[in-house]
């Protein structure tokens, strides 16, 4: 369990007033990792020019407190980077830039670099070009509507 | 509003002050240990006797049924282990829910790994167990049932009185794990055929750490903690005198207002769950509508994660909780949500609100316009309402 006074600051101030929330229309990538039942599913949309500079990135989140100020602070962190400088926000970075996470919580900031990397797929496919380093990305959402059509909700 | 708001009254509770006012005297006036022999510690020998008095009537008992113990789940561990150590020779299979407390539900596992089965029942999708699954399920080496009186997540009050009679047919001992219900509503272990109970002091506005548990007597349970002749052998240690008066102080305010608290509890809860039902889109209200405590409300909000709706009802000073992985500590939601037969995806979207006897209307709505609130701001920045809302268009 991880009390709220175990976050540290930074994390309740990416929590709380979280940068760069929403979608970008016709996103040069967008990468979605995750699973809903173990409760994080993170979505990052990029833009990124012709000089491979990530002009702008956009973040939606379910999931903790911790899952979603990784979001935040890995989109701060990707702006203004290349798509090959972008590849070294790992998610030490993004813990270091928070200023640590509870132990319980480090698999989000995990999640956070997995949604960058499957963004940067998504853009290099759509493109038709390779970025040294990058992997597929594995995608395991799940879908709640067959709960719902049988309970007749 | 500036004023905490707590709606947690299901994790623990504040102490009564005519309850913490009965305590002091027995911290630095009467501390005489109840079992030396002056005249000096016969004074706490006297309000130890007139406590389990207290208690045992409440529950339609005799006093010499009623052992204090140091809290609901030394009381659980007690009645299961010591029923399965007694009766090993009768069998080896004990029958419980798979909804219960974990101070049942781990005690229950590590019997397992010491040669006793275990039946986990079923619950339907409101948490009620099946009576005729529970009918099957007895065997004839079956030793014991534990079925909770009322369940701490959602609410549920079981079926207790039917539950008793099917054990007491079958010969077969019956324990409750009555946590949530002792004080709460009414409870009478001749009418209801139990056999053993356990309650909690800190789940009625009385201190942590107390407890008791009910042996019917003619039940040849051994000692749980042993080095002591306190409670007749079955349970040593120095007797916790300010505790055990406490809890029975306790008892007896909650037993002498439960009507009316009852009353009151269950128009603010009813008045809780209908707008935020109304209110809320893709809400839904866990547990049972009306075999349900009078303090206990249980939703899941879809699309959003229960640690992140805590966190902000907190910084708009509401204390509540959630059947979240996060809240767990674990990666799976709430094992009560999930035996009702919601996915983990919608089970880590739950939100527990407990009310107390002190609860204001005001409260309630300032609680429900926050939920509503924060519900929307989470689902705004939530990839599955996304997909959703486009999926729908």
């Amino acid at each position: 369990m991880s009390q709220i006074l175990e976050y540290s600051e930074k994390v309740m101030d990416h929590f709380s007033n979280p940068r760069n929330v929403g979608e970008i229309e016709n996103p040069s990538g967008v990468g979605t990792v995750g699973n809903a039942k173990c409760g994080d599913i993170m979505r990052i949309y990029l833009d990124i020019g012709k000089d491979r500079v990530i002009r702008d990135c956009k973040f939606k989140t379910f999931g903790c407190g911790a899952a979603v100020a990784t979001s935040s602070m890995a989109t701060e962190l990707v702006i203004g980077k290349t798509v090959q400088e972008a590849l070294q926000v790992t998610n030490q970075a993004v813990m270091e830039a928070l200023d640590g996470l509870p132990p319980v919580k480090v698999h989000c900031s995990l999640l956070a670099e997995e949604a960058i990397h499957a963004a940067l797929w998504d853009y290099a496919q759509k493109n038709g070009i390779e970025i040294e380093g990058l992997k597929e990305p594995a995608k395991d959402i799940e879908d709640t509507e067959k709960f719902y059509e049988m309970s007749g909700e | 509003m500036n004023n905490m708001i707590y709606l947690d009254n299901a994790a623990t509770t504040k102490i009564d002050h005519e309850v913490y006012e009965a305590m002091k005297p027995y911290f630095e006036e009467q501390y005489g240990n109840p079992s030396s022999i002056y005249s000096f510690a016969g004074k706490s020998k006297k309000a130890l006797d007139e406590a389990r008095e207290t208690v045992a009537s409440f529950l339609g008992a005799k006093p010499a049924e009623i052992y204090f113990t140091g809290g609901g789940s030394e009381s659980d561990n007690w009645a299961l282990k010591a029923t399965a150590e007694a009766y090993r020779d009768k069998g080896n299979h004990i029958i419980t829910s798979k909804i219960e407390h974990h101070a049942v539900l781990h005690t229950c596992e590590y019997l397992e790994r010491h040669g006793f089965e275990v039946t986990y029942l079923n619950v339907d999708e409101y948490g009620m167990i099946k009576l005729d699954e529970l009918e099957k399920a007895i065997r004839p080496d079956t030793i014991l049932i534990s079925i909770m009186f009322a369940n701490n997540e959602i609410g549920t009050i079981e079926p207790v009185k039917e539950i008793g009679s099917i054990a007491r047919e079958h010969g077969v001992l019956f324990h409750t794990d009555a946590v949530q219900a002792y004080g709460h509503i009414p409870i009478n272990v001749e009418e209801l055929c139990i056999d053993m109970l356990s309650a909690s002091g800190h789940k009625i506005n009385g201190p942590k750490g107390t407890g008791i548990l009910y042996v019917r007597d003619g039940i040849k349970i051994g000692a749980f903690i042993h080095g002591g002749a306190q409670e007749r052998g079955r349970r040593a240690g120095t007797y916790n005198t300010p505790g055990i008066v406490g809890f029975a102080k306790a008892t007896e305010l909650a037993a002498a207002n439960m009507g009316q608290r009852m009353e009151k509890e269950t128009v603010l809860r009813n008045y809780l769950i209908s707008r935020v039902l109304k209110e809320v889109p893709y809400a839904r209200l866990n547990g049972h509508t009306e075999k349900r405590l009078p303090n206990n409300v249980n939703f899941c909000f879809r699309f959003i994660e229960g640690e992140s709706l805590l966190i902000l009802l907190d910084q708009k000073g509401i204390c509540a909780s959630s059947g979240s992985a996060c809240t767990s500590g674990s990666l799976d939601p709430s094992h009560v949500l999930l035996a009702i037969g919601l996915p983990h995806e919608i089970a880590h979207g739950s939100l527990r609100l407990t009310l107390s006897g002190e609860t204001a209307k005001e409260e309630i709505d300032f609680v429900a316009d926050s939920i509503k609130e924060i519900v929307g701001r989470l689902r705004s920045m939530s990839p599955l309402y996304e997909d959703f809302v486009k999926k729908d268009k």
